[in-house]
């Protein structure tokens, strides 16, 4: 499991109920549900995917963030999970307030714009950064809305969106990823 | 053997009061068993059929000798798999193998109930099917499953049983049926009932019984069974036997050919007063009503784990449809999962060699047992 995951499952309390949105092949959700009797819900776009989970015995329902969490009753579950995935949404604002809307928490995590080889990158080479987490080219990438660790930050104080004290510390700099834990 | 030794038949004592108001009992309930109940009694599937389906699931179907209609997915080793599971599958109460329906003997007269048979519903299909629990003393089953109006009941047996069951999986269904599906049903009813042989339903002690009616009402639904692209695929503008067009209204083309074929081979298994029963039963259902226009009462105290599965081509009960039903679980705080997959085989699909259903079905059920 990715260290990410790691990260994200420490920061999730025993028997509580997580709604992982897109929740890929299922790996946090399995280990969530065996290590933290937690109990998962996971909402997924690809068919592949939902297949491998459903093997899993995971509850995932096929669908896109950006039309589907709305059938989701408001604070429905303790933490809603949103792995990498903002940037890839047409209207990431519209995202976060519903996942804030379903989850008493919410768990955010962003590839970092602002980690050094990024900038570095863009300096030096004058081209879109291309990284572990940024591994495409600018016409093919899934991501349309890319910001900083600094950014996101700046976002929350202005929608006045709490960033919870159990977060990372904030390394926009050295950080390649993200990792918020947020609320209303 | 005559046919009615092929039928395994269930005497309900206790009285059923339907949604009509009328009671009934004492009536028989035909069904079949696939598999072999364990010590326990946890591994009990109830299979519901759809409109034209009979209790026979897989094999071979002893009255009509064709293959069961699920066997695709039923069957040893398969992902309903009669090695692990005990199957029980019942003919609907107003079905026509076996079970209580028009084509029944009305004891008192000594003939054909027809019409005079009381207008059923869904609802009324599953408590009747509810009494086999009690026969083979299950106190919880697996699983309850079946697709278009064998879906409809699942769901309705979850609203109604909240916890018989530890899993559901409704398939290529609906909570509540559309205008276009009420027009397409009425559509088969009127071209029964225009039928002069129908005679208002009075046509068993009469030498012929609405055949044409019965074969126009299973062709046009047959179509709504397919998609655009299967009829295209399979049948394109091809002529049936012939080089060119004859000028006449004979059928010049395959797709002709085929929807008569499927329109007479229906009506030697299938009685046509059935066909409006069931249809009605169909119409009928809307557990949206049924709860107040909200959904996720339906499913308040359930603790069933459900797996919803539509088709992308099937435009009878679309995915948006059976969308609804995941909507209304998750709004009710249910433990669902969801996929749609990926075919061109339209409706039909769910009963069809399509192996991302099958395997589908084949993964929730292992990975829940």
């Amino acid at each position: 499991m990715k260290k990410e995951f790691k990260i994200i499952s420490d920061l999730i309390e025993n028997n509580t109920r997580v709604l992982d949105v897109g929740c890929g092949d299922g790996t946090l959700m399995k280990y969530l549900k065996d290590k933290k009797s937690v109990d998962t819900r996971g909402l997924e776009i690809s068919k592949k995917n939902v297949q491998d989970c459903t093997s899993k015995g995971l509850s995932v329902i096929e669908g896109n963030a950006e039309k589907d969490l709305h059938q989701f009753p408001n604070l429905s579950f303790d933490y809603v999970v949103l792995s990498q995935t903002l940037q890839a949404f047409l209207d990431p604002e519209n995202v976060i307030s519903e996942l804030l809307r379903i989850g008493k928490k919410a768990i955010v995590t962003i590839p970092n714009f602002g980690y050094w080889k990024v900038r570095l990158h863009l300096l030096l080479k004058g081209t879109m950064p291309i990284t572990k987490n940024l591994p495409n080219e600018w016409y093919n990438t899934p991501n349309l809305h890319m910001c900083t660790i600094k950014d996101f930050v700046n976002y929350c104080n202005r929608k006045n969106i709490k960033i919870n004290s159990s977060n990372l510390s904030y390394k926009n700099l050295f950080s390649q990823l993200g990792i918020f834990v947020i609320e209303k | 053997m005559n046919n009615i030794e092929k039928v395994k038949t269930l005497i309900i004592d206790e009285p059923l009061k339907l949604d009509c108001g009328q009671t009934i009992s004492n009536f028989p309930l035909a069904y079949e068993t696939y598999g072999t109940l364990n010590e326990k009694k946890d591994n009990a599937i109830l299979v519901f059929h759809a409109l034209s389906g009979d209790q026979f699931v897989t094999g071979t179907n002893p009255i009509t000798n064709k293959s069961g209609w699920w066997s695709y997915l039923v069957g040893p080793g398969k992902a309903i798999d009669t090695n692990k599971f005990f199957i029980i599958c019942a003919n609907v109460i107003g079905g026509c193998m076996g079970s209580y329906g028009p084509s029944s003997i009305d004891q008192k007269t000594n003939k054909t109930i027809g019409t005079n048979f009381p207008v059923i519903t869904i609802n009324d299909m599953v408590n009747a099917q509810y009494n086999l629990l009690n026969f083979f003393k299950i106190d919880k089953l697996f699983s309850v499953t079946g697709g278009s109006m064998g879906g409809m009941q699942a769901l309705q047996f979850v609203a109604n049983f909240p916890d018989k069951t530890k899993t559901a999986i409704p398939i290529a269904c609906t909570a509540s049926h559309s205008a276009q599906n009420i027009a397409l049903n009425e559509l088969g009813r009127q071209a029964i009932m225009a039928d002069k042989n129908w005679n208002n339903g009075n046509y068993f002690n009469t030498e012929s019984s609405p055949n044409n009616g019965l074969a126009v009402a299973r062709m046009a639904a047959h179509i709504t069974y397919l998609s655009k692209k299967s009829l295209e695929d399979k049948f394109g503008r091809k002529l049936q036997e012939r080089d060119s067009l004859k000028f006449s209204f004979d059928a010049d083309f395959q797709i002709e050919s085929y929807l008569r074929h499927q329109g007479n081979a229906f009506v030697d298994r299938f009685d046509a007063n059935s066909y409006l029963y069931i249809t009605r039963a169909m119409d009928y259902f809307d557990l949206i009503k049924q709860y107040k226009g909200n959904l996720s009462n339906a499913f308040k105290n359930s603790k069933t784990k459900f797996f919803i599965i539509s088709f992308t081509s099937d435009w009878l009960y679309p995915t948006l449809e059976n969308k609804e039903v995941v909507i209304a679980l998750n709004a009710a705080g249910a433990n669902v999962g969801f996929i749609e997959i990926n075919s061109d085989k339209g409706h039909d699909s769910f009963l069809l060699d399509v192996p991302d259903f099958l395997s589908s079905v084949r993964n929730f059920l292992e990975a829940n047992y």
